[in-house]
């Protein structure tokens, strides 16, 4: 639904030249939630606005619905008709809202009707829809200035909705909300999404959004992207950076020559009878550090970080037959090991 | 003088006062608010960008602005009288006092609309608007508070320099006060003069500021977001960005 290829953004100001995009090749599938996690400067503001072509990029394309945007944007710095259309296919949603003061709540979700020159009465109709979908009818009259941040969100939503969008990007939507108001938000999102069938784009610096609603994740740091994914797949790969911090368990090595080993198990297998079974073939001790079992993008999932005594060396063969369990094995090495 | 004296003289000249400056705040207000949005809009970032056009704008704007009315009476009076055919009267004091209202006015737009938050300039434009919605959807409602503030500021600053519009006799509050108050110690007239015209303006500031004062109250800030330069990316605001690795 989205696809960019070898993005590349470089804003220069007073000489000073700042890759905030180094080739980023993003494939966000239809009907997918598309979470993009990084600290603050990694470049994920850049690159949601560059798929709208808010910024426009120093190289490489941007597809949104088998249209090449890119190519519409033309070379002025102004947005062409074309251009102009398509966008209004695509909702977008920000961290502070960006509501019109001067307008009552309905008056902002129609303001995107009125760009695409609705009538009045079909106007008003569409934006009470939307405003019934969002959970907000009764705030139809009021003024932004009059509604809390949740609420101003919903709008925000409905607003970005108006122009049936098939796609939707979201930068930092939940930022500037507390907890339970961002959960509120992201189930929103999701419902949306499922009801229809809309493809979101999201940004975010918080990996609690990415765990709650997102079906595929990539991670940027530095204008890159280094890793991405289904959650699932992200889950899969031995040592995923994101499936670690999607999912951590705790536990420290209790001393020296001790091997720490990682164990992931998906849906309802469980880890137990794998571990005495290889304390009784091995004849081993294995103490258990941490586990957890939790949902993260809808698959149950359990990890267990479990020691082992002696050198990684020495433990070659009992983490191999773990490895042929079907387990998915992730040594970690003491610090400072090769 | 008897009051029987005075009162002709009086409505007389509220009535020319008022007459320049209607006419003079009205084409203020009709070529301020273009030059002004478009000083915004042409800056460095903004819709229209044009380094060129915005310093030529910006230059001619400051030299407007920095020249005294009375001088700009005199050097204007060639073009005076190729518009209105004489150099004489309140006709012709329309001429100067507009020419000097609009930059005046402009660079109240200017501050006015560069404190329109960018977001919403980006959120029109990702809903597919072009730079005339921007400015008929967003600058100008969202600082309209802000403009109808500067407009009073302007019709106050009017009836200043309308007083020196006098000297071309083009009558006026003002010019009694100096022809006859100070010129012919006619004091009593002159303190009248000085309170209708404290009068007319303090109505005409309370009027302005319960306008503005109105629109704001329903309107308000739309988030918490500070206000930014036009199209500038905004940061998450929580500092903490919760450890990826
Ligand atoms: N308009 C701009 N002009 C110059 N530099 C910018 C601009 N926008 C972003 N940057 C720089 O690009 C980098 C990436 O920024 P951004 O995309 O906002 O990251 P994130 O959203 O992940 O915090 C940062 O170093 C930032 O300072
Ligand atoms: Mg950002």
């Amino acid at each position: 639904m989205i696809t960019t290829t070898g993005l590349t953004k470089v804003y220069r100001s007073r000489g000073r030249e700042v890759t905030a995009l180094d080739g980023v090749d993003l494939h966000v599938r239809e009907g997918e939630v598309y979470g993009v996690i990084g600290q603050s400067g990694a470049g994920k503001s850049s690159l949601i606005r560059c798929v709208n072509l808010l910024e426009r990029p120093t190289a490489g394309t941007v597809t949104v619905a088998g249209r090449d945007l890119t190519a519409l944007a033309g070379r002025g710095p102004r947005a062409g008709r074309e251009l102009r259309q398509a966008r209004s296919r695509i909702g977008m949603v920000f961290q502070h809202f960006n509501l019109l003061s001067s307008r009552t709540v309905q008056d902002n979700v129609e303001l995107p009707l009125e760009i695409l020159g609705v009538s009045g009465r079909e106007r008003s109709r569409k934006a009470l829809d939307l405003l019934d979908l969002v959970g907000l009818t009764d705030k139809a009259k009021s003024y932004p200035a009059q509604l809390s941040g949740g609420q101003k969100q919903r709008v925000g939503i409905a607003r970005a909705l108006a122009g049936d969008p098939k796609v939707l990007l979201s930068d930092e939507a939940t930022s500037a909300l507390d907890p339970e108001t961002t959960r509120s938000i992201l189930q929103l999102l999701r419902d949306l999404n499922r009801q229809l069938g809309l493809t979101v784009l999201l940004i975010t610096h918080e990996m609690d959004v990415v765990k709650s609603i997102c079906d595929s994740a990539a991670l940027m740091e530095r204008g890159r992207i280094v890793e991405s994914g289904t959650v699932g797949e992200l889950l899969a790969t031995p040592g995923s950076e994101l499936a670690a911090a999607l999912f951590p368990v705790g536990g420290e090595a209790t001393g020296e020559d001790r091997t720490v080993v990682d164990v992931t198990f998906h849906g309802e297998s469980s880890t137990q009878p794998v571990i005495s079974q290889l304390s009784r073939t091995y004849n081993i001790d294995i103490s258990i550090l941490g586990a957890a079992i939790d949902t993260v993008g809808g698959l149950q999932i359990g990890r267990m970080r479990i020691e082992l005594p002696g050198r990684y060396e020495d433990n070659v063969v009992p983490i191999g037959f773990l490895r042929e369990q079907g387990l998915q094995i992730d040594v970690l090495l003491a610090e400072g090991a090769e | 003088m008897t009051w029987s004296e005075m009162q002709p003289l009086l409505s007389q000249a509220c009535g020319d006062t008022l007459y320049m400056v209607g006419w003079s705040t009205l084409i203020a207000v009709a070529g301020g608010l273009p030059l002004g949005l478009l000083l915004v809009l042409t800056d460095k970032g903004g819709l229209l960008q044009n380094v060129v056009a915005n310093k030529v704008t910006g230059q001619i704007v400051n030299i407007a602005r920095s020249m005294p009315f009375i001088i700009l009476m005199v050097a204007l009076m060639g073009f005076t009288r190729t518009i209105t055919g004489t150099t004489i009267g309140r006709e012709a004091a329309i001429v100067p006092l507009a020419i000097g209202a609009v930059p005046f006015f402009a660079r109240l737009v200017e501050t006015a609309v560069r404190e329109v938050d960018g977001g919403l300039v980006e959120a029109v434009q990702s809903m597919g608007g072009n730079t005339w919605t921007v400015v008929r959807k967003v600058l100008v409602p969202e600082s309209l508070p802000s403009l109808i503030s500067s407009t009073t500021t302007t019709v106050v600053a009017l009836i200043g320099y309308s007083a020196m519009a006098g000297t071309v006799g083009a009558g006026g509050l003002g010019d009694i006060a100096i022809r006859y108050g100070y010129q012919r110690f006619e004091t009593d007239l002159m303190w009248i003069t000085v309170a209708i015209l404290a009068v007319v303006i303090s109505l005409i500031q309370f009027a302005g500021d319960w306008a503005a004062r109105s629109l704001h109250r329903r309107g308000g800030r739309s988030g918490p977001a500070p206000k930014l330069r036009l199209l500038k990316t905004k940061e998450p605001t929580a500092a903490d960005v919760s450890k990826v690795a």
